[in-house]
């Protein structure tokens, strides 16, 4: 296959990396705020009392802001991965392009049809019908979630399909593994916790604003009663569902699991770090602590990853120069293996173009037995298999703190709530305001630790990010990533001031 | 029982399939044609908002048709996908932003210190309603012209023109068929409006729509003689029975001549559009936009079956005949085909609870009543 022009893949990448995380600003609010309308509007159904409908509406007017610019910035991803990775979606795309489709057949027609109704609809149809509308949009959405991360999931752990040799591409063999697989279900369900999280403190933090400043206090309280509940549970879900995505990761992606660890060495019994910070002149392979400074709990790593106190946690050191007691395979090995397969699969076409079947035959039967390590072979070395260990180390730590500090604020908001001390509890409800933006920034920073966290890969294992892109000269990626950033900078900015004037002008504006 | 089908079957399939999305997108373009009338049939605000907030209820399903169009082309024809997008990158990349901007614009036009100010967001829904509709006109022209591309033996695009796909516009028969796009937009945007905006008292604005609808006929008249006369006398590209691409002459016209269901859909399609002006423009009735409405779902099916039936590579290389792409080499493998048949098998009733709540929400017209709503847009 021909050669990648690198400054070309490293564009694309930040382009992709640009436009990921533009949508990812919306979308954590999108799916948790859906959810909290459909609440609100559910008890106003409920109690018939007015000053629910005003709420619900008030938190409709700011979902509606937030969902446009959500739409806006998605749908570039879904052409992005032929116009930037086009040989990738020629690679996969008999895979990767089913959940696609199928997420614009099953959720987004729910949304754009719905949508209209929970926003249009109060006068135009029954009081039952609006709210079904509603919780359609909620569910909806958290169904559009489903299916990309399907898609996601198997990029991290390719399942349920095989390599097809005369058209040099993956197919698909069973489609259940590719939307049962593990990876998909911990992906799905800690994305869409996490993202409750972010909708709910987004209504505790406007609310607490409130309270604050004496505004608006009989809704905000309503408002952050069933949003301190709703954050609370899906917090203690997102600490659970997110030991899981470790305990995939295990045995789907123990590199990245190492990177994030900031484990080199790996052994039975792993001591888990609880504080650290990473020796910035470590190389792999040089005998250097990895840590300046940390503080571990004995055989906390293995008891996370491994659900035993002494499973064996592989370390980057054994992942990439192999570790024969634990059977693991040095990647120099597998990147020879790799490119056997390469020159095999060449062989195959060559013979197969001459009209040879006995070297065909031949040619398909070498191919075979290394066709597992085909990605290998288009590694230049093996260190390559390293991600960035000091963004995935820090990102992954930061996160965790932070869904942990928000399990303990959240019931404490709990708690002042229902002793009804929550309007006088003013560090309490500065910390409300100040949580949202840490759980946004613990969300960004979950997709550092997933998609840094497997590079090289684009798929893991089959196929290096490099191999995945566009043969464009890097001048056409250049000028459209300067083209997204300068008008999602713009669109950001005026989405913030009309969000903050909505919120001054507070709901009798809704 | 789906599994049961060849190959051959599900790839005709998918190619109707993927048709039917194209033909409903090309009718829901009404939102589009709609946007680029704002300035010319609103002469004051009331009559701007009774536009943006008809339009402003049924453009996510536009847009979201455009979506599932490149989804289920990805899903079906991934090597078309890979191809073009990747190859023709700039047509597409542009299109797209035309379609960034058309998504906040509704909500952001009216809402108090949106930064950029009215005039410009109606500014960007004309772009995507001008040269947005434009580019898609010559992107789809592409199937019929040609485009500049070679694969190699990984199927891996290389684009052999710089301008990586805008060259598209620059052909006369692309331009013409996107402007015929855009005017056609524009007739379907007046027919709509005329049925779903309440013009109780505000006679000359209805007077305006109407007239816009048949004006706009008149403008994509000539773009659509010279596209149908071209098709029926270029050389069109064949793929015979052994895999090889060619040149044959009159290609097009013989899928016509030996397709007559085809050739059905094209001049009954044409007839319920020209029926649908009439309707809108010299009479008084409000169904127009459901004569012009099917009759562009025929045409536009008429086209898209044109270009991919009949032995016809659908995304044809002018560059390398041999690269060109037809349903039967750019499709998915029979299994996900026959899975992808079991989702589509939903479809019906996608179909069927939209249509509910459209009417569910137009059964009474939209007033002043309804700008008067704060959520009005
Ligand atoms: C408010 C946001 C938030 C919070 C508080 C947490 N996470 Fe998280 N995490 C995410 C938001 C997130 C995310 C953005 O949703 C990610 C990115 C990709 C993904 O699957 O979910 C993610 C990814 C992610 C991954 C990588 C998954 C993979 O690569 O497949 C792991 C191992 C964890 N998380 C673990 C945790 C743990 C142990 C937490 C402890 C409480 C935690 N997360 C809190
Ligand atoms: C919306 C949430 C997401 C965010 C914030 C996000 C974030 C990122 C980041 C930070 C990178 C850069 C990695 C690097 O280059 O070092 C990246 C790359 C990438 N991600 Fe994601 N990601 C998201 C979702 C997804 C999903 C759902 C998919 C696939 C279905 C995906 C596919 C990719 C691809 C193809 C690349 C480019 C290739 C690469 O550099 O690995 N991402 N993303
Ligand atoms: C990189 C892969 C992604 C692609 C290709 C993609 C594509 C899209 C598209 C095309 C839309 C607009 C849909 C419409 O027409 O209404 C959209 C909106 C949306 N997407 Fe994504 N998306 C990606 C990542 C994600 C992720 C990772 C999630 C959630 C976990 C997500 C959740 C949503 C939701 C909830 C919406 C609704 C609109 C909004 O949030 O404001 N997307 N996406």
């Amino acid at each position: 296959m021909g050669e990648m022009d690198l400054g070309m893949v490293n564009w694309a990448r930040a382009q992709f990396t640009l436009t990921a995380m533009y949508h990812w600003l919306f979308v954590p609010i999108t799916l948790g705020l859906s959810f909290l309308c459909a609440f609100y509007e559910t008890i106003y159904v409920r109690t018939g009392k007015e000053e629910w409908k005003r709420l619900t509406k008030f938190w409709m007017t700011l979902f509606g802001i937030n969902f446009s610019i959500g739409i806006a910035t998605g749908i570039i991803l879904e052409f992005e991965f032929g116009t930037n990775w086009s040989n990738y979606s020629w690679m996969v795309g008999d895979i990767f392009g089913a959940p696609l489709a199928i997420e614009g057949i099953f959720a987004f027609f729910i949304e754009a049809t719905f949508f209209a109704v929970m926003f249009f609809g109060w006068e135009r149809t029954s009081k039952s019908f609006h709210l079904f509308s509603t919780w359609m949009v909620a569910i909806g959405s958290n169904l559009s979630a489903l299916w990309i991360l399907i898609a996601n999931g198997w990029m991290q752990y390719p399942v349920g399909m095989a390599f097809n040799p005369d058209n040099a591409r993956f197919e698909m063999q069973n489609i259940w593994e590719v939307v049962l697989s593990p990876v998909a279900v911990s992906k799905f369900t800690h994305t869409t916790s996490s993202s409750f999280i972010v909708g709910s403190l987004f209504v505790i933090a406007i609310s607490s604003y409130y309270l604050l400043k004496g505004h608006h206090v009989e809704m905000a309280k309503k408002s952050i009663i069933v949003a301190t509940v709703f954050g609370l549970l899906s917090s203690l879900f997102t600490a659970f569902t997110g030991d899981e995505s470790a305990y995939v990761n295990a045995y789907s992606q123990p590199m990245k699991l190492a990177a994030y660890e900031g484990l080199y060495k790996g052994s039975k019994g792993a001591g888990i770090v609880a504080l650290g910070v990473l020796n910035s002149g470590k190389k792999i392979g040089d005998g250097q602590d990895p840590f300046a400074f940390q503080i571990s709990i004995p055989k906390g790593l293995s008891l996370f990853a491994k659900r035993e106190l002494n499973g064996f946690v592989p370390g980057i050191e054994d992942l990439v120069y192999g570790n024969k007691a634990e059977g693991i395979m040095p990647v120099a090995e597998k990147m020879a293996k790799g490119k056997a397969a390469i020159a095999d699969l060449a062989a195959y076409k060559a013979a197969g173009k001459a009209g040879d079947e006995q070297a065909k035959a031949v040619a398909l039967q070498r191919f075979k037995a290394n066709q597992e390590h085909l990605g290998f072979g288009y590694l230049g070395k093996p260190e390559e298999v390293v991600p960035p260990v000091a963004s995935t180390y820090y990102s992954f730590h930061f996160m965790v703190y932070v869904g942990t500090f928000l399990i303990l604020m959240l019931a404490l908001f709990l708690r002042a709530t229902f002793t009804n001390k929550l309007a006088e509890s003013r560090w309490l409800l500065r910390f409300g305001v100040a949580s949202f933006f840490l759980a946004y920034l613990a969300s960004e920073l979950g997709w550092v630790v997933a998609e840094v966290g497997r590079q090289p890969w684009a798929i893991q294992n089959m196929l290096p990010v490099k191999m995945a892109a566009t043969g464009i000269a890097a001048g056409h990626v250049q000028a459209t990533f300067l083209m997204f950033f300068v008008l999602f900078a713009v669109l950001l900015l005026a989405e913030i001031k009309i969000m903050l004037k909505q919120i001054k002008i507070g709901p009798e504006g809704a | 029982m789906i599994g049961k089908l060849d190959i051959v079957t599900l790839q005709q399939l998918w190619w109707i399939l993927c048709s039917v999305v194209g033909a409903l997108f090309l009718f829901l373009t009404f939102v589009q044609g709609g946007q680029t009338l704002l300035w010319q049939v609103a002469k004051n605000d009331r009559e701007k908002s009774l536009i943006i907030n008809s339009l402003g209820r049924k453009w996510e399903l536009t847009f979201t048709t455009l979506v599932l169009f490149g989804g289920a082309l990805f899903a079906a024809f991934p090597k078309f996908y890979a191809t073009s997008f990747g190859g023709a990158y700039w047509v597409w990349m542009l299109i797209l932003f035309t379609f960034i901007v058309q998504a906040v614009s509704y909500e952001y036009r009216k809402k108090p210190n949106n930064l950029l100010g009215a005039e410009v967001y109606e500014l960007f829904l004309f772009i995507n309603g001008s040269v947005g509709i434009l580019l898609i006109g010559a992107a789809v022209g592409t199937f019929f012209t040609g485009s500049n591309f070679t694969l190699n033996a990984f199927n891996q695009v290389t684009w052999t023109n710089p301008l990586r796909g805008l060259e598209a516009a620059f052909s006369l028969f692309n331009l013409s068929f996107g402007l015929f796009l855009v005017f056609n937009a524009r007739v379907l945007g007046a027919m709509y409006l005329v049925n779903n905006i309440d013009f109780n008292g505000v006679p000359e604005f209805e007077a305006r729509v109407r007239k816009s609808c048949l004006t706009s006929f008149l403008l994509a008249l000539p773009f659509l003689l010279y596209v149908v006369v071209s098709l029926l006398l270029i050389d069109g590209f064949a793929v015979d029975k052994t895999g090889m691409v060619g040149m044959v002459a009159h290609k097009y016209l013989n899928n016509l001549l030996a397709m007559p269901v085809v050739l059905g859909l094209l001049l009954v399609g044409l007839f319920l559009v020209i029926l649908g002006v009439t309707r809108t423009s010299l009479a008084k009735a409000t169904t127009g936009i459901w004569f012009g409405g099917l009759g562009t779902v025929l045409v536009g099916l008429a086209v898209f079956f044109t270009a991919g039936f009949n032995g016809t590579p659908f995304y044809p290389s002018k560059v390398d005949l041999q690269s060109s792409l037809t349903i039967y080499n750019a499709s998915s493998s029979h299994y996900t085909l026959t899975a992808m048949t079991y989702v589509a098998l939903a479809i019906p009733g996608v179909l069927a609870y939209v249509a509910y709540v459209w009417r569910q929400m137009d059964s009474r017209k939209i007033d002043s009543q309804d700008l008067a709503d704060k959520k009005a847009y």
